[in-house]
């Protein structure tokens, strides 16, 4: 270990400098301004106090954005752990193939939520679309995907899911790696309650790495699902696709309400605080392996 | 007997995955054959499956239509920037906090790991505009980029890697005469290329893939993304010719596409080990 402290801390400037300035500052910058009003035009800002969270809670756009949000992270977090854990043990199977099927799979992962927005805006486009079409020849079912209730939702959790999926296989099939070998052998031994087995032999030992997924998948569909739903939906219709990233964006540049903006700023922070907190406290308590 | 229930099994196996392979990336091949289709061959119902023959024509108007050459410019600027700026700042740092000493370390590596699971570019779009707007940064590269010239995952990638190199190296090159600069750039370096490598990829695709960001920063239009183009396609096509949106949505994302298989094993590599060793 060098003790040059000059040329540690001249290493460091850059990063800093950055962090500073675009992270820590724009945080408390925000926290300021979510205790103030802006007129829209000019610079005069006034001092409201809690107004803008007050407020904020009593719009009944924003309390359906906090359901819509919860719904939306409690089904495209549990579909998308659950689907990739059951993907990676079958690609961590000895068959012909998995590494060619594992590029398939991973593919969506290349690509960005906005590119997976209008993918699937066109599949389940009524006119166009492919799945669209097989699920009315399967299913006689045709409905307007993206413009009713409740189908746009779903639409828009589905693409989310799909363009997630490759995240968490990768890492849970990194985490089977770890696991020894005849314990998955005895776990997969297929008779009477395999599924069980295997929730109670593997499961345990990849449960630092669900953990980490699970918080890395509510912020990929807190936050990143952004550019699906602008593309697919732009969160209607009437708001059942508007989570709380999208809402902030509606008030602060649809609307230019930046109080408000401000106010819901403060509270994703405070959110993603909550969050790192979680992971750092609980997380590191439950590493099983290494 | 035993020998055959193992085929079976493998049988099964294998349909399963071709069966989820091929849902996987069906709306990625669909997307590429729709561009292929002339105007009358996508309104067509039943949709086809596949085109009759190689028509360009959606190309060449998805790439007039929203300027996709500028778009693809200044994208390409935007990535390589943010990627080249993440791996300085994140060599620097991380050697720092691998291989000195000093007073204040563990706070400021604390400052540096709070922000780890901050996605700023998100969270933060209100104050930053702000920040941007009062900097006179609005239809700038500099917005499309400094923000995010540095990392905290950079950071710890570069450090963590730093750590697993033997610490001898360094007091033989420190005992030769070497300065830290020079260990850095002379050893430490070339004995990280492949991690640099896989790091640079991560870096290109998360900045290539922006959204939001480049949507609020941007209001002419020679100064937008390609992702931004990609909407831009969708709305301005009154008629919706999804050929023309899906050649324009596939020119998008080829670039990523094609560096995730060229590498698929390094990019997965570097990814796993940029999240599970912070």
């Amino acid at each position: 270990m060098r003790k040059n402290y000059s040329i540690a801390y001249i290493l460091l400037i850059p990063t800093f400098i950055i962090i500073i300035s675009f992270i820590y500052y724009p945080a408390f910058y925000t926290f300021k301004l979510s205790f103030h009003r802006m007129a829209p035009f000019g610079n005069r800002v006034i001092y409201v106090g809690l107004k803008n969270y007050i407020r904020l809670f009593q719009d009944p756009e924003y309390i359906l954005s906090i359901k819509i949000t919860f719904w939306f992270l409690l089904f495209t977090v549990s579909l998308g752990m659950l689907l990739s854990f059951l993907f990676a043990l079958l690609l961590n199977e000895k068959v012909p193939g998995t590494r060619f099927y594992r590029t398939l799979i991973f593919a969506p992962y290349a690509i960005s939520p906005a590119i997976a927005g209008t993918l699937w805006a066109f599949l389940l486009n009524p006119v166009v679309g492919h799945l669209n079409y097989i699920l009315l020849k399967l299913f006689g079912f045709q409905v307007e995907w993206l413009t009713t209730r409740p189908y746009a939702f779903f639409s828009v959790a589905f693409a989310t899911v799909w363009k997630n999926l490759a995240f968490g296989i990768i890492f849970y099939l990194a985490g089977l790696q770890s696991v020894p070998d005849d314990l998955i052998e005895a776990a997969m031994i297929d008779g009477a309650n395999t599924f069980r087995r295997i929730v109670s032999i593997i499961l345990p030992y990849l449960s630092p790495i669900t953990f980490y997924l699970i918080i890395m998948n509510i912020i990929s569909s807190m936050f990143a699902s952004f550019g699906t739903i602008d593309v697919m939906t732009a969160g209607g219709p009437a708001g059942s696709t508007s989570i709380l990233m999208y809402k902030l964006f509606l008030d602060a540049f649809t609307y230019s309400r930046t109080g408000a903006a401000a106010a819901q700023t403060v509270i994703l922070f405070v959110f993603m605080v909550i969050v790192t907190i979680v992971y750092f406290t609980y997380g590191q308590r439950s590493v099983h392996y290494q | 007997m035993h020998k055959k229930h193992k085929t079976r099994d493998i049988i099964i196996k294998e349909i399963l995955l071709i069966f989820i392979s091929v849902i996987m990336i069906a709306p990625i091949i669909l997307a590429i054959t729709m561009s292929f289709q002339t105007r009358s061959e996508v309104f067509s119902f039943p949709p086809k499956f596949l085109p009759k023959s190689l028509y360009l024509g959606n190309f060449l108007t998805a790439i007039k239509r929203v300027d996709m050459v500028r778009l693809m410019w200044n994208s390409t600027v935007m990535a390589v920037v943010i990627t080249v700026g993440k791996l300085i700042t994140g060599v620097l740092a991380g050697y720092a906090f691998s291989n000195f000493r000093f007073p204040g370390k563990n706070l400021l590596f604390m400052i540096l790991f709070f922000t780890l699971f901050l996605p700023a570019e998100m969270v933060m779009i209100v104050p930053l505009f702000l920040i941007m707007k009062k900097l006179h940064w609005i239809n700038t590269y500099f917005a499309l980029t400094v923000p995010f010239l540095a990392s905290a995952t950079n950071t710890f990638l570069m450090r963590q890697h730093f750590l697993t190199i033997p610490k001898e190296l360094e007091d033989a090159a420190t005992i030769d005469g070497a300065t830290p600069i020079q260990y850095l750039v002379k050893i430490l370096l070339p004995l990280s290329l492949p991690m640099l490598g896989g790091a640079a990829i991560i870096n290109f695709v998360y900045a290539w893939n922006m959204y939001l960001w480049p949507l609020i920063v941007t209001t002419q239009d020679r100064m937008k993304t390609v992702q931004v183009g990609v909407k831009m396609l969708f709305i301005s096509d009154a008629a919706k010719n999804w050929g023309v949106i899906m050649a324009g949505t596939v020119l998008v994302a080829i670039p990523t596409l094609v560096v995730f298989f060229l590498i698929q094993n390094l990019f997965i590599k570097s990814l796993v080990r940029s999240g599970m060793k912070g």
